[in-house]
């Protein structure tokens, strides 16, 4: 098992008090696995990303553990967290292509972010030029300044440049938002190829785009509100989803065949609850058409079928 | 309704604008009434730049823009204000539509300066909760509330809901949804496909082709700057021609397909296109039953040939300055 998450728990502190953006999260992403998070904004991916990497000033951790290949990682612990950011784990943040240093040649900012893992340049720079020529650039574009390339470009070298110490676990934070489709198929390409050259063990890769995840992932989980719904097969969370709130998120999306005439899709009623003091039971209960009495105690995220799990009374 | 016809922009860039940039070339698209027609294409293609023009928030370079008949390519300030009563936008980002100091019905009450100022207010109260019953707002849950209070979707329906107070015959939407849950952004998808139903004319501008494909009843595909393709949506998407278009469309991420199987579908199609040019084949056939002067007379190969009824193409060439691939 490479990545295994054990009832975490992440609180943001606020005035009025913590809000529980990420709230008894178990789960486990295999050796050479590539696992999509998907949900709605505010169901905590990205915290759930940032979490296993490292914890701003704002975020508390308040329980639970997460273990890299057999190794507890102190995601608590800022200091200690330092030995493993980058070489174990690695993490792409959102908008990660806009904020590279404008004023710093790409070559040049990989040097100093090597130097501030004790990694000389020198040495991995027959290595940073091979992979720079498998995502399809030339190793010209490390004269390059940032604004000198398009938006895809400069995610694929981020993507290089975040795996080039092949860690164990790779966080893609929205990595294909904010690209054209043609870029966005080089770049999901990009990260699967990593994972088969072994570059990078196994991935996370978060998004919205829940289509994206059906080119690249393995499995997908679906968060809702700080709790996870639904983990499966890519192909069986697209076609036979069980938990209702996957159902009906598949369903609010439009395919390139579909039209509005011959079918109408509907969204989803009813926004997600608040994180600050989340009702208890079933989070989904208030937009959920198979809402009864036994959802106001939480269900458990179980195991119904080889590899999938959901978190719903109404399945079993 | 509207008529694009050869519209140009060109934009100054680079040092005291030494440069010039090209962002929309020769553009002829019309949008009737009760009609939806996107405009696809990606990042830097002059989508935008086409909807702000419609909007005159930017002039045009070249070409004219009629609307209801009557020229509107340049208008003074009074002439915009009658526009605006008959043509509104709603963009991309709901939450810096609005300011966030003030409450949402702020955005209506200026409305109702500028335009309604002998409305009565409870005549005024009685509009605005049926513009937001038009777009399914309680407005118990909307009014009084900051732009913080409410979600991305919300805020949405309500900058059309400010857009439908004026009694608008054609909005121009974009990339409205982009910024949207994919829970949420259907329910406004619809809301589009309703208004039409109502007799108002949508451009609906957008890179996604999903939603494009959706809610649209025309499409026209751009690249940087040149319509390379147009035509009735079912058309356009089950029978790509332009080599970009179906580029475009086997990028698209599938839920049922997977790239593999996509691309095996275009390599067919690309292999019984490959080295033609149906534009330039049209227009030889054309100069056979006219006359070599006729087709020597469309110099500039902007414009489009009907392919089959309803579906346009245009030079199979990619950039305005690449050469044709059938040699034309």
């Amino acid at each position: 098992m490479a990545l295994s998450v054990t009832d975490l728990r992440v609180y943001y502190r606020t005035l009025k008090g913590d809000v529980k953006a990420l709230d008894g999260v178990t789960f486990d992403v295999a050796d050479g696995e590539i696992m999509g998070i998907a949900g709605e904004s505010g169901c905590g991916k990205t915290t759930l990303g940032k979490a296993l990497i490292r914890l701003d000033n704002r975020m508390r951790h308040a329980g639970g553990t997460v273990a890299l290949d057999g190794e507890k990682l102190p995601i608590a612990d800022d200091a200690a967290m330092r030995r493993h950011r980058y070489r174990e784990v690695s993490l792409i943040p959102q908008y990660a292509m806009s904020a590279m240093n404008p004023t710093r040649k790409i070559g040049k900012m990989i040097r100093d972010l090597l130097a501030a893992h004790g990694v000389r340049y020198a040495e991995v720079l027959p290595e940073l030029e091979r992979r720079l020529a498998l995502v399809g650039l030339d190793a010209e574009v490390l004269k390059r300044y940032p604004i000198e390339l398009s938006g895809g470009m400069k995610q694929r070298v981020v993507l290089v440049l975040s795996t080039l110490l092949n860690p164990s676990l790779l966080i893609g934070d929205e990595v294909t938002s904010a690209l054209d489709v043609s870029s966005q198929k080089a770049v999901a390409r990009a990260l699967v190829e990593f994972r088969d050259h072994g570059f990078v063990r196994s991935m996370v890769v978060i998004t919205h785009d829940i289509s994206v995840l059906f080119q690249v992932a393995d499995t997908i989980l679906v968060m809702y509100a700080g709790h996870l719904a639904e983990k499966a097969p890519a192909r069986t969370i697209i076609d036979e989803p069980l938990h209702p709130y996957t159902k009906m998120l598949i369903g609010a999306l439009p395919q390139v065949g579909d039209r509005y005439d011959e079918q109408q899709l509907s969204g989803i009623e009813g926004r997600p609850p608040s994180l600050l003091n989340p009702p208890t039971g079933c989070r989904f209960r208030d937009r959920c058409p198979l809402a009864h009495d036994r959802c106001a105690e939480a269900p458990p995220f179980r195991e119904v079928a080889e590899g999938h799990q959901v978190a719903c009374w109404a399945v079993s | 309704m509207l008529t694009l016809d050869r519209l140009d922009k060109v934009y100054r860039t680079g040092t005291f604008g030494t440069s010039d940039l090209h962002a929309v070339r020769q553009v002829t698209l019309d949008v009737q009434r009760g009609e939806v027609v996107s405009l696809i294409g990606e990042s830097g293609s002059g989508k935008s730049t086409i909807g702000k023009m419609v909007l005159h928030l930017l002039d045009s370079s070249g070409g004219t823009i009629t609307f209801d008949g009557r020229d509107v390519t340049h208008l003074g300030f009074r002439a915009r204000r009658e526009y605006y009563r008959k043509v509104q936008g709603v963009f991309q980002d709901p939450f810096s539509s609005f300011n966030p100091i003030f409450k949402v019905d702020r955005t209506f009450e200026t409305l109702r300066r500028s335009y309604f100022p002998r409305v009565s207010s409870s005549d005024w109260r009685g509009r605005l909760e049926e513009a937001l019953a038009a777009v399914s707002l309680e407005p118990g849950d909307i009014l009084g509330k900051f732009p913080h209070q409410l979600s991305g979707g919300q805020l949405q329906r309500l900058l059309i809901a400010r857009a439908l107070l004026l009694d608008i015959e054609l909005l121009v939407a974009d990339e409205i949804i982009s910024m949207l849950d994919a829970s949420t952004r259907i329910d406004v998808l619809n809301l589009l496909v309703e208004l039409k139903s109502r007799g108002l004319g949508i451009l609906f501008v957008t890179h996604d082709l999903s939603l494009g494909n959706y809610v649209s009843d025309r499409v026209v595909i751009l690249y940087k700057g040149r319509v390379v393709e147009r035509g009735v949506t079912a058309a356009v998407f089950d029978d790509p021609l332009h080599p970009y278009t179906r580029d475009l469309l086997a990028s698209v991420p599938h839920l049922d397909r997977t790239w593999e199987d996509v691309e095996a579908e275009e390599a067919e199609r690309s292999a019984a296109l490959a080295g033609r040019c149906l534009y330039h084949e049209a227009l030889a056939a054309q100069g056979r039953a006219l006359g070599e002067e006729a087709s020597a007379a469309d110099g500039d190969d902007v414009g489009l040939v009907e392919h089959s009824p309803g579906h346009f193409v245009g030079c199979f060439r990619l950039a305005a300055g690449d050469p044709c691939p059938a040699g034309a």
